[in-house]
């Protein structure tokens, strides 16, 4: 497959070896950061025009939904504030390269903790009260704060990113559709990796520190746990790591054998599906249940969500990948088979996304001028009114995000299925029923 | 420690207090009175100093849904207060007292709840002693039954009483119409020559002999306002929050029926002639005035002018009596 090295252009080399370009982002996320939660804590209750809301749920949601995560995998992960202020404790330096003295407890993380359930199992409990988490601002201020804290708590205490790599729930599905990505960091020549001494883009050295995502970059064949922070490009001394362009869907071609993952794509597809019908749908009923939270209905909102994504989904997954003659485990072919499932849940949450970005997307004109509802208008543009965005093109691109989304994954379930030597027709009708589904809710 | 890690480490604090402090400054210098659904919380804060003579600027905003946002007895518009939105209000009082303002939106079940006052303080340009309002002065009890006896079988109508009631003794002072009841005033014509019917007839050219049509639309505007969401938009006590109120079993809506038994209090039915007809004028001005006393009638005192409660009665009435042009 073509590979175009982005590294080769001497201005993004220079621009991502230096950590002054990185850090100058750094600050002013993290400075928005804290500003979101600030704005939650003690601006408008009213979410439509508090900053923390539209910023973070609709801003900077439709950045990664429709063009961070599809265009440039972890790309969000590379300007994430929420590690830093933990990454820069850990380190004792916020720009120096490390003293070598371990800093704080240091300790490796669990073994049984080292996989994604956790991120899983995170992504999850925000995702069922997610209708009190998107509208009341004061709840996302405390969650925001509260991601902050915990990464900066897991960085005195594990080594490395613990936080990014095994509890932020965000983290977890961007790393799985990261795959679809045409963007990579990969290493140039293996054999350069195999006789490197010491392998300072694992271990750090004085250039710089040791992966920060605990991934020795030589390993690399797909982007889900590559944080693109830019890390070993500063320590590799053999100038053998490569940001490539790449075509779309690069690492699906190996489909991925691990349940954590295989599942990571269910929830993903799962909660497309409940939120198209729940916040989108026309039925009050279930906008009631998801928002009453701790009533009865919305225990049974969340055992029918959870039943959905763990239970429901995968069991008619599974039910049609059965087949006694083959010999692949079913665990085996399941995970791999489920491969097809992401560049579909990708394009699910690519047309979900899209009609309550364009619906809202004119609330970022009004929260940047009175971001915390306190009747400023910094910009002018305070009392911009409420209109929906080329709803003349929502339908459109919703079907044909939906429908790009089918072929994708079939293509995709056509390839997985040749490695574990099954038919992929059981996996593109699953597809396409969900599909059906999905622009049944949406249109 | 190298100069490039420390001048990171200052722009990095600089930004993080930058972050926090500005916000925080700015926040703590913008006095918002904050709006909300009186089972939220109301008005807060709910009580404002002012001074006599001197304007006084309110920032509002609403945490929840559209609140309006008035100041009773006093002639001003009243402003709507959208969520997420600041209204900017300029009062100017002439006279110390306490004000009340309140919400002019059906925001919710307990709309009427959601009050507050201005403490106006400062010398008075124009000292004015208070009026006793006329339920006081005639000492009536509010809360003793006032049913008429008798009824009308159809609407009273203005336009025929008009021709029946040129030569009738009927006392045609003010004070008289407000002073007494329908029915009282049907009773003072029995020794008439007029037939029952004739006199409820003459009853109502009364009754609409003392308003006009100003008042009557003015009524009806103050009615449809603040009155009809629970005593329905034709007076029928159906208004939509009647049933609400009735399904939620809010305790302002209970009342003692005798020692023991607790009843739930349901909206007045204006459309009740036996209700209607036994109550006078200056009855009615104090149910207003007072309010419900333990039903969820709120007292209206602190937020009508007099002349809005007379205009309000006048509208009342007209549930009852066909009036002519």
């Amino acid at each position: 497959m073509n590979r175009i090295e982005l590294t080769r252009i001497p201005f993004i080399k220079n621009a991502l070896k230096s950590r002054y370009p990185q850090l100058a982002v750094f600050i002013v996320m993290l400075i928005g950061y804290i500003f979101a939660i600030l704005a939650g804590l003690i601006g408008t209750p009213v979410g439509s025009h508090n900053f923390s809301i539209v910023f973070v749920w609709i801003a900077w949601w439709a950045i990664l939904i429709l063009v961070a995560v599809p265009f440039f995998g972890r790309g969000w992960c590379a300007v994430c504030p929420i590690p830093l202020p933990g990454e820069w404790l850990q380190r004792g330096a916020a720009l120096s390269p490390p003293d070598k003295r371990p800093k704080w407890l240091n300790l490796r993380v669990p073994k049984m903790f080292r996989n994604i359930w956790l991120q899983n199992i995170s992504f999850l409990l925000l995702a069922l009260f997610s209708s009190v988490l998107l509208t009341t601002p004061n709840i996302t201020g405390i969650v925001l704060a509260a991601m902050l804290f915990a990464a900066i708590g897991l960085s005195t205490v594990f080594e490395r990113r613990a936080f990014c790599r095994y509890l932020c729930p965000v983290g977890g599905f961007i790393g799985l559709y990261s795959q679809t990505a045409p963007i990579e960091l990969r290493i140039k020549d293996k054999q350069v990796c195999v006789t490197c001494e010491g392998k300072p883009c694992y271990n750090g050295s004085s250039a710089g520190y040791g992966c920060p995502w605990d991934v020795f970059p030589g390993g690399l064949t797909k982007n889900t746990y590559c944080g693109l922070c830019m890390e070993c490009i500063r320590t590799c001394p053999h100038d053998n790591i490569a940001v490539n362009l790449r075509p779309f869907s690069a690492d699906l071609a190996k489909p991925s054998t691990r349940m954590d993952e295989a599942f990571k794509a269910f929830i993903m597809l799962g909660s497309a599906i409940i939120y198209a019908g729940v916040l989108l749908g026309p039925w009050g009923a279930f906008k009631d249940a998801a928002y009453n939270v701790s009533s009865n209905s919305w225990f049974i909102y969340a055992i029918v969500f959870l039943a959905i994504i763990f239970v429901i989904l995968p069991g008619l997954f599974m039910l049609g990948i059965l087949n006694k003659k083959n010999t692949l485990p079913l665990k085996q072919r399941f995970a791999s088979l489920s491969t097809a499932l992401i560049p579909l849940g990708l394009m699910f949450w690519v047309a979900f996304s899209l009609s309550f970005v364009l619906t809202n997307a004119s609330y970022i004109l009004a929260a940047l001028s009175d971001p915390l509802g306190l009747g400023w208008n910094l910009f002018g543009t305070a009392h911009a009114a409420w209109q929906p965005m080329f709803t003349s093109i929502l339908a459109p691109a919703q079907t044909l995000a939906l429908v790009g989304g089918l072929i994708w994954s079939a293509r995709t379930a056509q390839k997985a299925a040749g490695e574990v030597k099954v038919s992929p027709i059981p996996v593109i009708i699953y597809c396409f029923i969900a599909t059906s589904l999905m622009l049944w809710l949406l249109l | 420690m190298k100069r490039s890690e420390l001048i990171s480490r200052i722009l990095i604090i600089t930004g993080i207090l930058l972050a926090v402090g500005a916000p925080l400054f700015l926040w703590a210098r913008t006095p918002l009175i904050h709006a909300r659904m009186a089972e939220d919380g109301g008005w807060n804060p709910d009580v404002i100093q002012a001074e006599v003579g001197k304007p006084l600027h309110l920032k509002i905003t609403s945490d929840d849904v559209v609140h309006g946002f008035a100041v009773g007895q006093m002639d001003m518009r009243s402003v709507d207060i959208l969520p997420g939105k600041v209204t900017e209000v300029t009062l100017n009082f002439d006279k110390p007292g306490i004000y009340a303002f309140f919400c002019t939106r059906w925001c919710g079940l307990n709309h009427w709840r959601m009050r507050g006052t201005i403490e106006v303080s400062g010398a008075s340009t124009d000292p004015q002693p208070a009026s006793v309002p006329l339920y006081v002065s005639l000492n009536l009890d509010l809360d003793a039954p006032h049913d008429a006896p008798v009824v009308p079988t159809g609407k009273p109508s203005a336009t025929s009483g008009q021709l029946l009631e040129a030569n009738l003794p009927i006392d045609q002072s003010a004070d008289y119409y407000r002073s007494h009841s329908p029915y009282e005033v049907f009773e003072s014509l029995q020794n008439t020559s007029l037939t029952e019917a004739q006199r409820w007839d003459t009853v109502a050219y009364f009754w609409q002999s003392n308003t006009t049509p100003e008042s009557l639309a003015n009524g009806k505007q103050l009615y449809a306002q603040n009155c009809a969401a629970c005593h329905g938009e034709n007076g029928a006590g159906d208004g939509v929050f009647a049933d609400d109120l009735a399904e939620a079993g809010e305790a302002s809506m209970q009342t003692m029926e005798g020692a023991m038994n607790m009843v739930m209090q349901v909206p007045v039915d204006f459309t009740d002639p036996r209700r209607m007809l036994g109550a006078s004028p200056a009855l009615l001005q104090g149910k207003i005035l007072r309010g419900g006393m333990g039903t969820g009638m709120p007292m209206w005192g602190v937020i009508f002018t007099e002349k809005q409660i007379w205009d309000l009665i006048a509208y009342i009435y007209s549930f009852q009596f066909e009036y002519g042009n």
